[in-house]
């Protein structure tokens, strides 16, 4: 048996956006917070059979204990390759072979349910991460020990506080023990004292020469983590080194930017009942910086302070990630589930965002 | 490879597993032993399931043997007294209760596996298992509230002074049959149902209807002789006329359309995993 635990070979992915495929999820999206939109938004993507690929042509190999990193900006493609290889969808074309027993966490909490108490979330989110019975057994009080829940074990997990509700979900995952561990973004759980520890339990498993496969916005993580890096930008591979120069390149080619938006009252226009479309045309940003904009990261302020639910700002989420803002025209929803007219109330409206932006 | 030591770090020697991950193409392989594999997963969602079907109901657990009882109770008012229905010289509570035995069971299916893809969505968009599990496991899930009912079954026979004859000797092989029929529905209709959102909207009209086609209220030996073949191409004939063959020792067991059933059970489910894994690639991009 050769060193490699993953090679890639040409991987692609293609999505078809607006088609019947794609119009199920990109509705499904905002169907639940708005309703309005609907009619619109049907007939629109009926008629575009937009594809584009996710992920296009990547080639790399992971040798046996190896951390490597997957960075790019959203929509680069890196959950897509996340996905493939944990197997749970499959690519258009290219292949991935896999050497060993993969285990992949791309959330937290997969399978956990409400009603069941801690005790039985444990044994039915190891078994959905594919533990077997008898090695949750074994592990069982280690688990407990590190989520610190003792106490609530057989109480239902729908009464715990959310930072016992994520403990629990870390500690299950952080037990399992495959060859092959994918990672998608777990580390952004609990107060800092436990992320601390989480960081702590990751470098312990990165350190015992499984190989780890590991996406993260959080560019400290990445570096203390992984010694090698793998950057992806619009679904292509376009830089594989050390950590630290995948890193340097990556942030020359971009820039904080502060862009704020200031939304205008006359330019809003209710859409159903909680809702608010707000006309965008005039607002340019260079390049594709648009498309990242209204990103989950955008934050939207009134009179300066921070909103959060009940009001939220909905742009439609494409099926990669990116935001659909170029693609579905100049507009994007403001909504407050009390009711409150953003254009009446003689409130500012401004949303921020400083993330990095290509040039 | 399932007992690797916590401790140690993972010997690079020990890994057997090898994955080839490539674009679907035409129609894939069962994999029946990935399947087998799994079987804890299977267990522990069908008594996930179970546990939380009837945890907020004020009877609980009473409710598997209240639906099919009220259900007889139902049908012997009105089928057996007043429309005077035949039951083959068997009291027609028990007759009727017989065949609602396996009609639950299926029905149930019928219900829950059409929506248990589409409420996993977490799971298929973030996990890999062979999606197979997820109807499967929806449909076991009935086989509790089976258990219950047959219990009351065999109340009802002691009541009734009924014996039962060498012929429950073939109970199991209709048992087998009933559990089937209802997995085959059940994969096909879960699979069906990540595409196409109407089958939830179709569920009920199709379980009303099939329970008329059903010998159900009524016994078979209503339908004419030279239908009776065409008739057993509906899976649930013969496994109803088949439990009340063998549980109630009628004479005739309905022979060649018990056959003709069990034939179109078996077709139906190994079509439905053909079709399942077939969909099975798309499941995640889809839902």
């Amino acid at each position: 048996m050769s060193d490699i635990a993953i090679r890639a070979e040409n991987l692609s992915k293609q999505y078809v956006i607006g088609a019947r495929v794609a119009n199920l999820t990109l509705r499904e999206t905002i169907v639940s917070t708005l309703r309005a939109p609907l009619k619109w938004f049907d007939t629109r993507s009926n008629s575009n059979g937009n594809k584009f690929w996710a992920l296009d042509d990547v080639s790399f190999e992971i040798k046996h204990g190896d951390a490597v990193g997957i960075i790019g900006r959203n929509g680069a493609g890196k959950s897509t390759l996340l996905k493939i290889i944990s197997r749970i969808t499959k690519p258009t074309r290219g292949r991935v072979e896999l050497y060993g027993r993969v285990g992949s966490l791309l959330e937290v909490g997969t399978g956990f349910h409400s009603e069941l108490s801690g005790r039985e979330n444990i044994y039915l989110n190891g078994a959905v991460l594919g533990m077997k019975r008898r090695e949750i057994d074994r592990k069982f009080d280690e688990i407990v020990d590190f989520a610190e829940i003792e106490k609530f074990l057989d109480t239902p997990v729908k009464h715990y506080s959310s930072g016992m509700y994520m403990r629990l979900a870390f500690a299950v995952a952080a037990h399992l023990e495959p060859e092959i561990l994918i990672i998608d973004e777990v580390l952004a759980v609990g107060d800092a004292e436990f992320q601390k520890k989480c960081l702590g339990k990751m470098n312990e498993i990165t350190g015992k020469g499984r190989t780890v496969l590991f996406v993260s916005h959080n560019e400290d993580a990445i570096a203390r983590l992984c010694q090698r890096a793998i950057l992806l930008e619009a679904g292509r591979l376009v830089q594989d080194g050390s950590t630290e120069e995948v890193f340097s390149q990556y942030f020359s080619s971009l820039v904080r930017l502060n862009i704020e938006l200031i939304l205008d009252p006359a330019k809003m226009t209710p859409e159903g009942e909680h809702a608010w479309k707000i006309d965008l045309s005039g607002f340019e940003l260079p390049g594709d910086s648009l498309d990242n904009f209204f990103h989950s990261r955008a934050i939207l302020l009134e009179d300066g302070k921070k909103l959060g639910p009940p009001h939220t700002l909905h742009n439609i989420i494409r099926q990669d990630g990116k935001g659909a803002y170029s693609h579905w025209g100049a507009h994007l929803y403001f909504s407050s589930s009390d009711n409150t007219d953003p254009r009446s109330n003689g409130r500012t409206y401004v949303v921020k965002n400083n993330q990095l932006f290509r040039e | 490879m399932e007992n690797m030591p916590s401790s140690s770090p993972v010997s690079l020697a020990s890994s057997e597993a090898h994955f080839l991950i490539e674009p679907p193409r035409g129609w894939a392989a069962l994999e029946l032993r990935e399947l087998w594999l799994y079987r804890e997963l299977l267990f522990f969602l069908a008594w996930r399931d179970i546990k939380l079907r009837y945890k907020q109901t004020a009877l609980g657990a009473a409710w598997a043997i209240l639906q099919p009882l009220l259900t007889m109770v139902i049908f012997s008012v009105i089928f057996g007294q007043l429309a005077k229905l035949p039951s083959d010289g068997i009291p027609y509570p028990i007759f009727t209760y017989t065949a609602l035995l396996p009609w639950q069971l299926f029905a149930f299916a019928l219900a829950n596996s059409s929506n248990s893809l589409i409420n996993s969505q977490n799971l298929i968009s973030k996990v890999y298992f062979p999606r197979l599990i997820i109807p499967l496991a929806s449909t076991l899930a009935g086989v509790i509230d089976f258990a219950f009912a047959f219990l009351v079954l065999l109340g009802l026979m002691v009541y009734y002074h009924i014996a039962p004859t060498a012929a429950i000797l073939y109970l199991p092989l209709f048992l087998i049959l009933a559990l089937l029929s209802a997995l085959a529905v059940g994969i096909w209709l879960s699979a069906l149902s990540v595409e196409y959102r109407d089958v939830r909207y179709i569920v009920p009209f199709l379980t009303q209807f099939w329970m008329y086609a059903t010998p159900i209220a009524y016994s078979s030996s209503l339908i004419p002789q030279n239908w009776r073949l065409l008739y057993g191409l509906n899976p649930m004939t013969g496994v109803v006329e088949g439990f009340r063959w063998a549980l109630l020792g009628m004479e005739k067991s309905g022979g060649s359309m018990i056959w003709v059933s069990a034939i179109a059970v078996i077709a139906m489910f190994i079509s439905g995993l053909y079709y399942f894994r077939r969909m099975e690639n798309n499941f995640a991009d889809v839902i």
